[in-house]
């Protein structure tokens, strides 16, 4: 049987899929991976469709074993990965042979990083969902010693493909306004939009804490505020008036007024950016947030559209004649159909 | 004066807010107005949920545009004082066993204090109600159960008890939770259930909906270990007509 070994793992490594819709009445935020772009794309070059479970790696991956031959690919935050030494290519799909040691290491920038397996991470769903979900209290991070079954790889066959690199996209994360944004001061409003943000240390899959050197974000909201829906993507502003930017497992409800919405299109950047980083936000109105909305199947058929067949990457290329490539022509290089 | 705000929430989403106060008519109106919701089945609609006060409605941009729902919902608020709307129908009455004694009840006596009764007292007034699953929220199926009296109006603790156990029966301005996980709270927690808000080896395992009524019932410190093993920690459901 496929399956996946854990031979060593990052703090921050867990399976994630699509997340868990339709369980806010009952106290249970979607989830699921927290850059969903990073998470589609590998999803993208598997051929795979919306849902398919793959593994998660916060800033730092780990040690897998393959139990059997199996097609993967590699995206989202760049890490440095080889396969029984020999370095690989992320953004791009990959195949290793039974037995093979596959060794990802630290993110060389942005912070969550997709392994995805052709058949998917093959894990008994729980609540609608493989995920692991902290304050839900679902699923555990990966350890050693953890054995992950695959499914079967639909296109086992499929030729290697990568994703052309996108330029990082520049300027402020835009905004939307929320439920509570009009409890805040038209000056505060400015000040956020003014201020120079720094992602700080302090952040996780529930949220992360921006930083900046002004004064707080003071709300006009009452201390006796009912608690009430909260959304992927909410800047809550905590007692302090220091911003979170929450992220896939928030919670479903809370009492801290937030002062608007990230959009769904923009908050990949946020969970992308690593400590240290710079974030300034712009607010736009609810038309414009509704006009940048994708459903996950259009942005996964978007990626598709993007994929590229994959020469050799020169860098895996140390031993020419141990490739297929010279051994057993394909069709495409002997120019058979 | 209109019955709701209906606000964005997301770029999928809108949230019905009667009230961003705490009030039971409002909590009443969210419960009624989003059963109605249900039968109006709106396309493009994805997802109805119930807060304390609101009901986000949850829809496909790709499938009804934003303003077009927004009339459809004002449409749906029309006609009717929601604030007066009876409860929905096809609602269970869940009677769960906790213990309110010893080790299980560290807090009870600073809360029976701050009402200003004897715990003894304190118990009846919880027990002797059926107390509305107001809400589930923070974590799966934990309900926020409503209200105890006005003179249970006491605020939560400044400082917060680093712990309590899965089970925990926890009070704070006439309201309470049994708690689904462990985790720090500056809720009081005045009593222990074998109750579990998401049982992955019950049927259902989220038992309690938004709606739903519990009443406690008051078993010895002894015997509250023996319902550990039982279907939902010994709750039995009722249905409520």
């Amino acid at each position: 049987m496929s399956g996946l070994e854990v031979l060593s793992a990052g703090p921050g490594v867990s399976v994630q899929d699509a997340g868990r819709s339709g369980g806010m009445g009952q106290g249970l935020s979607p989830g699921g991976a927290a850059d969903r772009r990073g998470y589609l794309s590998g999803l993208a070059l598997m051929g795979a469709p919306v849902g398919r479970a793959a593994i998660e790696m916060a800033g730092m991956g780990g040690k897998f074993r393959f139990k059997a031959d199996t097609r993967f690919a590699l995206t989202g935050a760049v890490m440095r990965a080889s396969l029984d030494g020999k370095p690989l290519e992320w953004h791009a799909t990959h195949r290793a042979a039974a037995g093979q040691t596959l060794d990802i290491g630290a993110a060389e920038g942005g912070v969550y990083g997709y392994l995805t397996p052709g058949g998917g991470i093959d894990t008994e769903p729980v609540l609608g969902g493989r995920g692991y979900h902290r304050i839900a209290d679902l699923g555990q991070p990966l350890k050693p010693g953890d054995t992950l079954p695959i499914a079967a790889d639909p296109e086992p066959d499929a030729p290697p493909l990568r994703l052309p690199p996108e330029a990082a996209p520049k300027g402020p994360v835009r905004v939307m306004p929320g439920p509570q944004t009009a409890f805040f001061p038209d000056a505060v409003l400015e000040a956020f939009e003014a201020a120079q943000f720094t992602r700080s240390p302090k952040g996780n899959r529930q949220g992360v804490r921006m930083e900046h050197d002004g004064d707080p974000f003071a709300s006009g909201a009452q201390l006796n505020q009912v608690s009430d829906f909260i959304t992927e993507g909410d800047i809550q502003m905590t007692g302090d008036g220091t911003p979170y930017v929450l992220l896939a497992d928030c919670q479903t409800m809370g009492g801290y007024p937030r002062i608007g919405t990230v959009l769904a299109a923009d908050l990949w950047r946020i969970a992308q950016a690593g400590p240290g980083a710079g974030v300034t936000f712009r607010f736009v109105t609810v038309e414009e947030a509704e006009a940048a909305w994708r459903s996950d199947d259009d942005l996964l058929r978007a990626l598709v559209k993007r994929r590229e067949r994959r020469l050799r990457d020169p860098r895996e290329m140390k031993d020419l004649l141990s490739y297929e490539l010279i051994g057993k022509p394909e069709g495409e290089v002997s120019g058979q159909a | 004066m209109t019955q709701a705000d209906i606000l964005p929430l997301g770029p999928d989403g809108l949230l019905v807010r009667f009230s961003d106060k705490l009030s039971e008519p409002a909590n009443r109106a969210a419960l009624a107005f989003r059963a109605a919701l249900e039968e109006r089945a709106v396309e493009g609609v994805s997802e109805l949920a119930t807060s304390l006060t609101s009901v986000l409605v949850r829809f496909r941009p790709d499938r009804v545009g934003r303003a077009a729902l927004e009339e459809n919902l004002t449409e749906a608020l029309e006609g009717r004082d929601w604030q007066e709307a009876p409860l929905p129908e096809g609602r269970t009455l869940w009677h769960i066993p906790a213990t309110f004694e010893g080790d299980y009840a560290p807090d009870l006596e600073d809360a029976a204090n701050a009402v200003g009764v004897s715990t003894d007292d304190a118990v009846r007034a919880i027990t002797g109600q059926s107390l509305r699953v107001l809400a589930l929220g923070f974590a799966p199926g934990q309900p926020y159960l409503g209200f105890l009296p006005d003179d249970w109006n006491v605020a939560r603790r400044t400082e917060l008890t680093p712990e309590v156990p899965r089970g925990a029966v926890l009070f704070a301005v006439r309201q309470i939770i049994p708690f689904a996980n462990p985790a720090p709270t500056g809720w009081r927690q005045i009593g222990w259930t074998a109750f579990r808000c998401y049982d992955p080896a019950a049927d259902p395992p989220l038992p309690l909906k938004p709606g739903d009524e519990v009443r406690f019932a008051a078993v010895p410190e002894s015997e509250i270990e023996s319902h550990r093993d039982k279907p939902h920690g010994g709750a039995e459901p009722e249905a409520l007509s």
